[in-house]
């Protein structure tokens, strides 16, 4: 569901600017929205969530109407209509992983951070939730944090409270 | 040791980077192509090896080129289909990780056989590494001229670019993949047009996984012909299964097809058998889709005969008694899985995945985990059971694309196979929540009467 938390205006630096008409240029005249996915990329990895000030200036930027884009932020899983902890750390939680125990990872995670799943920690640096195959099921169980997408591989508790610290003190 | 076409040099320090790559033979294919082919040539190379799509559906590749629409004034577009989601599957991950170059090698012969001079591969967005990797090998390629216009000197013009996809395991189907590249929901389309006729842009298209575009490099250097030579049958050349669940040695690897399921699970060449000293319970053979088989079944054919990792052999006994080499991602479950969970696991993951533009889909998933989900944790009744196999059965077929296919089958063979760990679920609840079922009768070898059928 998209629900409004925030009604302020966002302005999108020159850099950012920059990347989407470099997207834009990989596509026929008159196809810039298939930009559209890739500046909801962008546009997250430099906000952390995509809010409806941002999606109303990516329509604005590839000329298209606003639902156009809001259809499509609320289709692919990728994207947060709601603010994050700085760090999500999305646990796979499909078959494979599940075989060798990403349950247990995710129940640790909840206890560790003190938050249930895709609510954020109070120092606001964290958020979790389980997430479906992430094609790395050979080194299972997963993670990954965005929005660089870094996965973490053959998971255990000892491992994610090794990974929680190290990401604290970053 | 099997011969490996796609992954002869995989363990060659830098071999991600173009010198090292281009050291080893890199783009001789495009180098052979661009100056002695014809586009047809190569279409018909392809054609002769037999390759079939490694993405699941195990169409004739070159079939499929053969079909491309070619109208004058109007661009045609390669597609590369990178968006790796069915669970189980990460052998494109690891190929695109590892060996950048070869698909981009891949991408450049392909397109030039189809006459596509802008090509697109699409890949799944948690991917983002893979992505760098691949725009910087394109960055190189680019700079040793191997891609952009008049390629070696041959006139053929070619752009390459990355896209991104959202997370959504149905772009994986081609049309939806196609909506998706158009910036739009994954919405599958209705089939006719195909892609060939009216794909990206409404223009024609070709999209291809991955490992068909990759294998395209050896079927060119070697021959169509050469290539066919691997393999059983009509299941030609290699295949990389992507290995997981409870084994020794899960991993990606290349397989030559016609190998035994027995030795891929138990040599120390593949699998290196079951992880724990445990016993084999059950095989997930081809991708969370395909149907689910026994230890006994799996293992052989209901004519007793050994199993192979080949199309017909993995498909022998229709899905009654077999199962699908699909996309080769082969997840083994131990003696200590639950058959019900894995199931509901994999119930939840089509549920979540259906883009829910066909009711008995959207709809049915969700009837289907929430079920599941009940008889998993002790509120089943017998009558669930049965419930189940009616829904799976108004799914399958009925929907636009085969993502309904796909959630039906798991759970349809799952209760085939294991009613009876189904009923112990119903009868034994509050064991069920603390235990598992075992290995029951799906370890022992085959009754009497199936071997006679």
């Amino acid at each position: 569901m998209l629900k409004v938390t925030e009604t302020q205006e966002i302005k999108f630096s020159k850099e950012l600017i920059a990347q989407f008409d470099e997207m834009v240029k990989r596509y026929p005249q008159g196809k810039q929205k298939s930009a559209l996915l890739p500046i909801l990329h962008a546009v997250q990895a430099e906000y952390g969530w995509l809010s409806p000030s941002a999606m109303d200036k990516v329509a604005e930027y590839l000329n298209i109407k606003p639902i156009e884009v809001y259809e499509v932020a609320t289709f692919y899983t990728m994207f947060f209509l709601q603010p994050q902890g700085k760090y999500v750390l999305e646990v796979c939680h499909t078959g494979p992983c599940q075989l060798v125990g990403a349950e247990k990872m995710m129940d640790h995670l909840e206890k560790k951070l003190g938050v249930k799943e895709g609510e954020v920690t109070k120092d606001g640096l964290f958020s979790w939730r389980g997430v479906e195959c992430l094609a790395a099921c050979g080194m299972a169980p997963v993670l990954q944090i965005g929005p660089d997408y870094t996965y973490y591989e053959n998971l255990t508790a000892d491992k994610l409270d090794t990974l929680i610290e190290e990401l604290k003190k970053k | 040791m099997a011969r490996k076409l796609l992954f002869e040099h995989i363990n060659v320090p830098g071999i991600n980077t173009f010198d090292v790559y281009r050291k080893q033979g890199g783009y001789c294919a495009v180098e052979k192509a661009l100056k002695s082919l014809s586009p047809d040539d190569v279409v018909e190379e392809v054609k002769k090896s037999g390759l079939r799509g490694r993405g699941g559906a195990g169409f004739p590749t070159g079939m499929k080129w053969s079909f491309l629409a070619k109208p004058e004034g109007v661009p045609r577009y390669l597609v590369c289909n990178a968006d790796e989601s069915e669970p189980g599957t990460f052998k494109d991950r690891y190929l695109m990780t590892n060996i950048p170059h070869l698909l981009i090698e891949g991408m450049i012969v392909s397109s030039y056989a189809l006459g596509a001079n802008t090509s697109y591969i699409y890949v799944r967005g948690e991917m983002m590494p893979q992505i760098r990797i691949l725009e910087k090998a394109i960055a190189e390629a680019k700079a040793a001229g191997f891609l952009g216009k008049n390629i070696l000197g041959s006139g053929f013009d070619l752009e390459l670019y990355v896209q991104p996809g959202g997370g959504a395991y149905i772009c994986g189907e081609e049309t939806a993949l196609l909506e998706s590249l158009e910036g739009k929901r994954g919405n599958p389309r209705i089939k006719p047009p195909f892609p060939a006729v009216s794909g990206l842009y409404g223009c024609p298209t070709v999209v291809n996984n991955v490992e068909s575009i990759a294998a395209v490099v050896p079927i060119v250097n070697e021959g169509g012909d050469e290539y066919a030579k691997i393999g059983v049958g009509r299941s030609t050349g290699t295949k990389l299964i992507s290995a997981s669940g409870n084994i020794n040695k899960p991993g990606v690897y290349e397989i030559e097809l016609g190998v035994s399921v027995e030795e891929f699970i138990y040599s120390e060449e593949y699998c290196g058998g079951i992880a724990n000293g445990k016993r084999l319970k059950a095989v997930v053979a081809g991708g969370s889709s395909v149907p689910i088989l026994p230890a006994n079944l799996i293992l052989k054919t209901t004519n007793g005969e050994n199993r192979l990792m080949t199309y017909e052999s993995l498909s022998d006994g229709g899905f009654a008694t077999g199962t699908m080499l699909g996309s080769g991602g082969f997840v083994v479950l131990d003696e200590d899985a639950c058959i019900v969970r894995n199931t509901w696991n994999f119930s939840r993951f089509y549920h979540h995945e259906s883009c829910g533009q066909c009711s008995p889909c959207r709809e049915g998933t969700g009837w289907m985990e929430k079920v599941l989900h009940r008889l998993e944790y002790g509120h089943g009744t017998i009558s669930d059971i049965d419930l189940l196999v009616n829904v799976a059965k108004q799914i399958e077929g009925n929907t636009i694309c085969p993502l309904g296919d796909a959630a039906a089958w798991p759970v349809a063979s799952a209760i085939r196979h294991f009613r009876d760990e189904f009923e112990w679920h119903v009868t034994h609840p509050q064991e069920a929540l603390k235990g598992n079922y075992g290995l029951a009768h799906y370890a022992d070898p085959l009754p009497q009467i199936a071997q006679t059928v």
